[in-house]
C-alpha cells in the first residue's frame, strides 16, 4: 500500500466534511489527522513527487522522494508530523465547541501548513502561505468581538503584506536564477532580501512581530492554540531551508529571546505574555538557523517541535481560564488551584517544559541551541540567550501558573476545564514528559547527524543552578514588591510605531502641506480648480473631453516637435 | 478558406437588413444568435489555421493590393475575431430574457439589427488590413452603438448615448484626419504596404501628426485615462444585453487597433523618440489607480463595473507599452480575460436587474443569499477579477509583472500591488452588499404582488451567467489557447 495523495487533501476535504455534516459529526474530525499521520509514517520512505502543471509552471505541490536531499526530506517530514500532532492535540482541544466557523477554518489552517512543508516551488509556498493568512484569520474573527475583528484585520494585512512580498520575490528570484524552485537563497540579491523580510513577517522578526501579540490574544481559546502552532513554525521552516548559517539571524534571533522578555513582565493579559515568551522562543530557533552547523539546525528543529507542544499546552490551559472565567487578566486572577486542580498541574508541566526543567521537553533541546552558539565563538550572545532562558524562567515558567492559580486568592470558583480539554492537554504533557526524559525518540528523527548527549553533568547543573537563582530572584523580588505588580494598564510596544506614529505623524505631514499649500495660495488653489473634484456621481461632460482630446493633442504635437531636436 | 473569411463580414451584413424586417422577437433572437454562433466557429476555424504563426489573406473583389481592400489574417486578428463572437453569442443568450424585459416590444427586431451591425463592425475592424476600411467599420460599430444605447430602459440613456455620440464622432474624425494625412504622406492605405514603403517618406512632419491624430482618436474610443469619461454612463444606461455585448468588446477592439497602428503601421522605434511609451506607461498607471478608485466610490454596480473597465484597460495600456514580449502577451491576453470577466459581471449585474428591478447596491442587500448561484458566479469572476491564482486574472498580473520585473520598472509592480489591493476592495464592495449586509426587504418596483421572495433567474440568463464563470476558471488552469495565440501575436507585431 503506497501513500499517493497530497498529504494535506485529506485536511482539506475534512473541512468540507466540517462544513457540510452536522455538526454532531465533529467527533470524526479528530481521526483524520491521526489516521493521516499514521499512515504517513508508515509510508515515509515510499512518498512519490506530485506535481501539477498551471500556466507555463509547474506546481510542485508534493516535493518528496529520491529527487529531494535527505536532509530537506526529513525536515519536512518532521515539520509534517509535528502539525499532525499539533492539529490531533487541537481538535480534541476543540470539541466541546459547536461554531463550525473554528472547526473548518482549523482544519484548513492545518492543512495548508503542511501544504506549505510539501512544496517544492516558491509559487505553491505562495499559494499555501497566503491560505495560512487567510485561514487563520477566521480563528481570530471567531472570537466575535469588537476588539477581536479589528485585530484580525490588522492580522490579516500584515500577514498578506507577508505574502505579496514573496510573490514579489519569487518573480526576481525567478528572473534571476530561472527557476522557482525552493532550495538555499543566502543573503545578497533584492530577491533575498523579500524573501527574508516575507518570512521575517511571519517568524515574527523585532518590529515585525506586532501583529503576533496583537491577534493571538484576541482570538477565541481553540484558534489560539491552533495559531500558535502553525503560522510562525512554517516561517521557521522556510528560515531553515533558504537561510542557513545566514550570519545576520544570529543577531536577530539574540534580539528576539531578549526584548520580550521585559513586555512579558509587565504585561496583565497572561495570554499576550505567552504570545511575547512565544517571540522569545522563535528567537532560540532563528539563533539555531543563523549558526547553520548540524548540531545548531537539529536544536532549532527539535526546539521547532517541542515549543509547538509546550507552548500549546500553556495557551490552552490558559484557554481552559478564558473559557471557565471568561477573562485572563493576572491581576483579576489568582486562586484557581482550588477548582482547576487538574488544569493547574498541566499547567506547571508546561511551565517546566517552557522554562528548560531537566526531564522536561525543553531541556533537551534549547540546550543544542546552546551549546551551537558556544561551538561557534559567540560568546556575548550565549550569555544573552543565557539571561533569555532565565527571562523564560521568570514569565512563563513561574508568572503563569503563580498569577493564575495560586497568589492571592481572588474569590472566583470556577469549574474543572471540559473533558475534552483536559485530555488534550493530557496528551501534551505526556508528550511533555516523554520527550524529556526519553530524548532519543525525538533525536532520531531529526534531519541531521546527531550525537548530542542531553543529560550531562555540566549541563545538567548548570540549568538547575540558572533556573534556582532565577526562582530566587523572583521570590525575594516579589517579597521586596519589587517584581512588577499586575495591574491593568496599556503596554506600548514597536505597535505603537504603525498604529499611532505613522498614522499622526502621515497627519501632520499633511497639515503641513495644508499649510504650505496655503502660504503658495494662488497657484495651488489655480491649479487645484483645474483637477477635477471626484465626487462619486461627477464625469466629464463632451465639453471637458474634447478639451482633453485638445490640450492632449497640443501636448503631443508640441513633444513630438522638442524630441526631434533631441 | 479564403472565402470563409469574408464570410464573417457578408453573414451579419445580410442579416441585419432581414432582421429588422422580421416583426417576431423570438426569430430575430434565434437569427441573431445564430449568426453569432457561425461567426464564433468560422473565427474559430480561421484561428486554428493561423495559430502558428500563419496568415490568410484575401482581397476583396479580387482587386490586388495596394489598390484593393485586402483581409490578412493573422492569429491577433483571429484571436480578436473570436472573443467578439464568443462574447456576441454569449451576450445573445442572456439577451433572449434579458432584452423583452427591457425594450419596448415593437423596437425588439431593430434591436437586433443594431445588435448584428455591431458586431460586423466590430469584427470587420478586427479583420480588415486596411486603414480607410477600419474606419469605415469603426463608424458602422459606432453607429449601431449610439442606437443600441439609447434604447436603454431610463430616459438617461437618451441623454447617454447623445453625448457618446458626440465624443463618438470627435474620436472617430481625429481618426479620420489622421488616415488622411497618412494617405496625403503615403498615397496608400494598405497597412502591409504603408509599413513597407515607410521609410521613404518617414521624414515628413505630415506622417507624426498624422499618428498622433489616430492615436488620439482611437486612445477616446478605447477609453484610455483621462479620455474614459464617456465610458461609465454609456455602459451604466445601455439596456444589459448591450453592456454585456459592448464592455466586452469595444474597447478591445480599439485596444487592438491601437496596437495595429503602433506596431503594425508606424516602426516601433519611429514613436519611441515621441516619449509616447513613457506618456502611456504613466496614463496606464494613472488609469488602474484613478479607475480602481473611483470603482470603489460607486453605489451602483454597473457603473462600479464600468470604472473597473478603465482600470483594466490601464493594464493592457501599461503591457502594450513596457515594449517588451511578455508585455505585449500579457496585454493580448488580458483582451481576452477582461472580456470573460466583464462579460460575466455584467451578466450578473443583469440578473440583478431583472429580478431587483435596480442595480444600486444599496437596494441589493442581502440579494446574494436569495440567488446564492448567480451570487456565487458574480464572486467568482470578482475573484478573477481581483487575480486570484487559478482565474483568468492571475495569467495576466502574471505576465505583467513578469514583464515589469524584467524591465525593471519598479513602479508598475507598486501599481499592480496597489490596483490589486483597490480590486479587492471594490469586489468586497459587491460581495458585501450582495451578501454579508442584513437583508432588508427588496424594494420593487411595478411589482403587484407584495411578496418580498425573489424568483430564480431566468435559465438561460443562468447558462449565459455561468459559461462565463466557468470560463474564468478553465482558462486561467488551462491558458493553452489563449496563451499560444498571445505569444505568436506578440512575436509577429514585435518582428517588424
Amino acid at each position: 500500500m503506497s501513500y499517493a495523495i497530497p498529504v494535506f487533501l485529506p485536511f482539506f476535504l475534512a473541512a468540507l466534511f466540517a462544513a457540510i455534516a452536522p455538526v454532531r459529526f465533529r467527533y470524526l474530525l479528530i481521526l483524520v489527522p491521526l489516521v493521516n499521520g499514521i499512515l504517513l509514517y508508515v509510508n515515509a520512505d515510499s512518498l512519490e513527487p506530485i506535481s501539477i502543471q498551471l500556466h507555463t509552471f509547474t506546481l510542485q505541490i508534493m516535493d518528496v522522494g529520491a529527487a529531494v536531499n535527505e536532509q530537506d526530506a526529513k525536515l519536512s517530514l518532521l515539520f509534517a508530523y509535528l502539525f499532525h500532532l499539533a492539529c490531533f492535540i487541537c481538535l480534541i482541544y476543540a470539541m466541546h465547541i459547536k461554531d463550525k466557523v473554528q472547526l473548518v477554518a482549523g482544519l484548513l489552517y492545518a492543512g495548508s501548513a503542511i501544504g506549505a512543508v510539501f512544496a517544492g516551488d516558491f509559487i505553491t509556498l505562495f499559494i499555501f502561505w497566503e491560505l495560512l493568512a487567510l485561514t487563520s484569520a477566521f480563528l481570530v474573527f471567531a472570537r466575535r468581538t469588537k476588539a477581536a475583528k479589528t485585530a484580525g484585520i490588522r492580522y490579516l494585512i500584515i500577514q498578506i503584506l507577508s505574502g505579496v512580498l514573496l510573490l514579489i520575490g519569487a518573480i526576481s528570484y525567478f528572473q534571476q536564477t530561472g527557476t522557482t524552485d525552493i532550495g538555499y537563497i543566502g543573503l545578497g540579491s533584492v530577491a533575498s532580501w523579500f524573501f527574508l523580510i516575507a518570512f521575517g513577517i511571519k517568524a515574527a522578526f523585532p518590529f515585525m512581530h506586532t501583529w503576533l501579540t496583537d491577534a493571538y490574544p484576541e482570538a477565541t481559546p481553540v484558534g489560539t492554540v491552533f495559531l500558535s502552532a502553525f503560522t510562525t513554525k512554517v516561517a521557521i521552516y522556510m528560515l531553515a531551508r533558504t537561510f542557513p548559517g545566514e550570519d545576520l539571524l544570529v543577531y536577530i534571533g539574540a534580539a528576539m529571546t531578549c526584548f520580550p522578555i521585559f513586555y512579558a513582565v509587565i504585561e496583565n493579559d497572561l495570554r499576550k505574555v505567552l504570545a511575547y515568551s512565544l517571540i522569545n522562543q522563535l528567537g532560540f530557533m532563528v539563533c539555531g538557523i543563523g549558526i547553520g552547523t548540524a548540531l545548531a539546525l537539529n536544536g532549532t528543529v527539535a526546539h521547532a517541535f517541542n515549543d509547538v507542544i509546550f507552548k500549546g499546552l500553556l495557551f490552552m490551559t490558559m484557554g481552559a481560564v478564558l473559557t471557565r472565567v471568561g477573562h485572563v487578566n493576572g491581576s483579576n486572577l489568582g486562586g484557581l488551584y482550588k477548582t482547576m486542580p487538574k488544569t493547574t498541574l498541566f499547567c506547571i508541566v508546561g511551565a517546566a517544559s517552557i522554562s528548560a526543567f531537566p526531564l522536561f521537553s525543553g531541556f533537551v533541546s534549547k540546550s543544542m541551541v546552546m551549546a551551537a552558539m558556544i561551538e561557534a565563538g559567540h560568546d556575548y550572545l550565549w550569555l544573552m540567550l543565557l539571561f533569555a532562558s532565565a527571562g523564560v524562567f521568570h514569565h512563563a515558567g513561574i508568572k503563569i501558573p503563580f498569577f493564575a492559580f495560586f497568589a492571592h486568592d481572588s474569590g472566583l470558583r470556577p469549574k474543572e476545564a471540559p473533558t475534552n480539554m483536559l485530555i488534550a492537554m493530557g496528551i501534551a504533557s505526556a508528550i511533555c514528559i516523554l520527550v524529556g526524559t526519553y530524548p532519543a525518540l525525538l533525536y532520531s528523527l531529526l534531519p541531521w547527524e546527531n550525537d548530542y548527549v542531553a543529560y550531562d553533568i555540566t549541563h545538567t547543573l548548570t540549568q538547575l543552578q540558572l533556573l534556582f537563582f532565577s526562582a530566587l530572584a523572583f521570590v525575594w523580588l516579589n517579597q521586596r514588591g519589587l517584581y512588577p505588580p499586575e495591574l491593568k494598564s496599556v503596554n506600548l510596544d514597536f505597535e505603537w510605531i504603525y498604529r499611532k506614529l505613522l498614522p499622526s505623524s502621515g497627519n501632520a505631514v499633511y497639515r503641513l502641506a495644508s499649510s504650505t499649500k496655503a502660504s503658495c495660495f494662488s497657484v495651488l488653489v489655480y491649479l487645484s480648480n483645474t483637477i477635477p473634484t471626484m465626487k462619486r456621481g461627477s464625469d466629464a461632460n463632451a465639453a471637458t473631453m474634447t478639451l482633453r482630446m485638445a490640450l492632449g493633442f497640443v501636448v503631443l504635437v508640441v513633444l513630438a516637435f522638442a524630441t526631434q531636436f533631441m | 478558406m479564403e472565402q470563409l473569411t469574408i464570410l464573417l463580414i457578408v453573414i451579419p451584413l445580410m442579416c441585419a437588413p432581414i432582421t429588422a424586417l422580421i416583426p417576431s422577437e423570438k426569430i430575430t433572437w434565434a437569427l441573431t444568435l445564430i449568426v453569432s454562433l457561425i461567426s464564433l466557429a468560422i473565427s474559430f476555424y480561421i484561428l486554428y489555421e493561423v495559430i502558428d504563426g500563419k496568415h490568410v489573406i484575401y482581397e476583396l473583389g479580387g482587386w490586388r493590393p495596394p489598390w484593393g481592400i485586402e483581409y490578412k489574417i493573422d492569429s491577433l486578428n483571429a484571436f480578436v475575431a473570436v472573443i467578439v463572437s464568443g462574447i456576441s453569442a454569449l451576450a445573445c443568450l442572456f439577451a433572449y430574457r434579458s432584452v423583452p424585459s427591457e425594450i419596448d416590444k415593437k423596437t425588439i427586431p431593430l434591436f437586433y439589427a443594431a445588435f448584428q451591425l455591431c458586431l460586423l463592425g466590430l469584427l470587420g475592424i478586427s479583420l480588415t488590413g486596411d486603414i480607410f476600411n477600419l474606419f469605415v467599420f469603426l463608424e458602422i460599430s459606432s453607429l449601431a452603438t449610439y442606437a443600441l444605447i439609447s434604447m436603454g430602459k431610463h430616459r438617461k440613456a437618451l441623454t447617454a448615448a447623445f453625448s457618446y455620440l458626440i465624443l463618438g464622432t470627435i474620436g472617430a474624425t481625429f481618426f479620420l484626419i489622421g488616415v488622411g494625412f497618412l494617405f496625403a504622406a503615403s498615397g496608400s492605405l494598405n497597412t502591409a504596404d504603408i509599413a513597407s514603403r515607410f521609410s521613404s517618406f518617414e521624414d515628413m512632419q505630415l506622417v507624426e501628426t498624422a499618428l498622433i491624430f489616430m492615436v488620439m482618436g482611437i486612445a477616446l474610443k478605447a477609453a484610455i485615462f483621462p479620455l474614459h469619461s464617456w465610458l461609465p454612463n454609456a455602459y451604466g444606461q445601455a439596456p444589459s444585453a448591450v453592456s454585456v455585448f459592448l464592455s466586452a468588446t469595444a474597447t478591445k477592439v480599439s485596444i487592438y487597433v491601437l496596437l495595429r497602428i503602433l506596431f503594425d503601421l508606424y516602426p516601433v522605434e519611429y514613436w519611441v523618440d515621441m516619449l509616447l511609451p513613457q506618456i502611456m506607461l504613466s496614463l496606464g498607471c494613472a488609469a488602474v489607480i484613478y479607475g480602481s478608485y473611483r470603482a470603489w466610490q460607486q453605489v451602483e454596480m454597473k457603473r462600479l463595473l464600468a470604472f473597473s473597465s478603465v482600470a483594466q484597460i490601464g493594464y493592457m495600456v501599461i503591457g502594450l507599452s513596457m515594449l517588451n514580449e511578455l508585455g505585449l502577451i500579457a496585454s493580448i491576453i488580458h483582451l481576452f480575460n477582461h472580456a470573460v470577466i466583464k462579460a460575466t459581471l455584467f451578466i450578473g449585474a443583469g440578473i440583478l436587474l431583472y429580478r431587483a428591478n435596480t442595480t444600486q447596491l444599496k437596494s441589493l442587500r442581502g440579494l446574494g443569499k436569495d440567488m446564492p448561484w448567480t451570487f456565487a458566479a458574480i464572486a467568482l469572476a470578482g475573484l478573477s477579477l481581483i487575480g486570484v491564482p487559478g482565474t483568468v486574472g492571475f495569467v495576466t498580473k502574471w505576465y505583467l509583472l513578469e514583464a515589469a520585473v524584467e524591465k525593471g520598472l519598479w513602479i508598475v509592480v507598486a501599481t499592480i500591488v496597489v490596483g490589486s489591493v483597490l480590486a479587492i476592495a471594490y469586489v468586497w464592495k459587491i460581495v458585501e452588499n450582495l451578501y454579508f449586509r442584513s437583508k432588508r426587504k427588496i424594494h420593487i418596483h411595478d411589482v403587484s404582488s407584495g411578496d418580498d421572495g425573489v424568483a430564480k433567474a431566468p435559465k438561460t440568463m443562468t447558462m449565459a451567467l455561468w459559461i462565463g464563470a466557468i470560463m474564468c476558471i478553465i482558462f486561467g488552469l488551462n491558458t493553452e489557447l489563449s496563451f499560444q495565440a498571445a505569444s505568436s501575436a506578440a512575436t509577429a507585431l514585435l518582428e517588424r
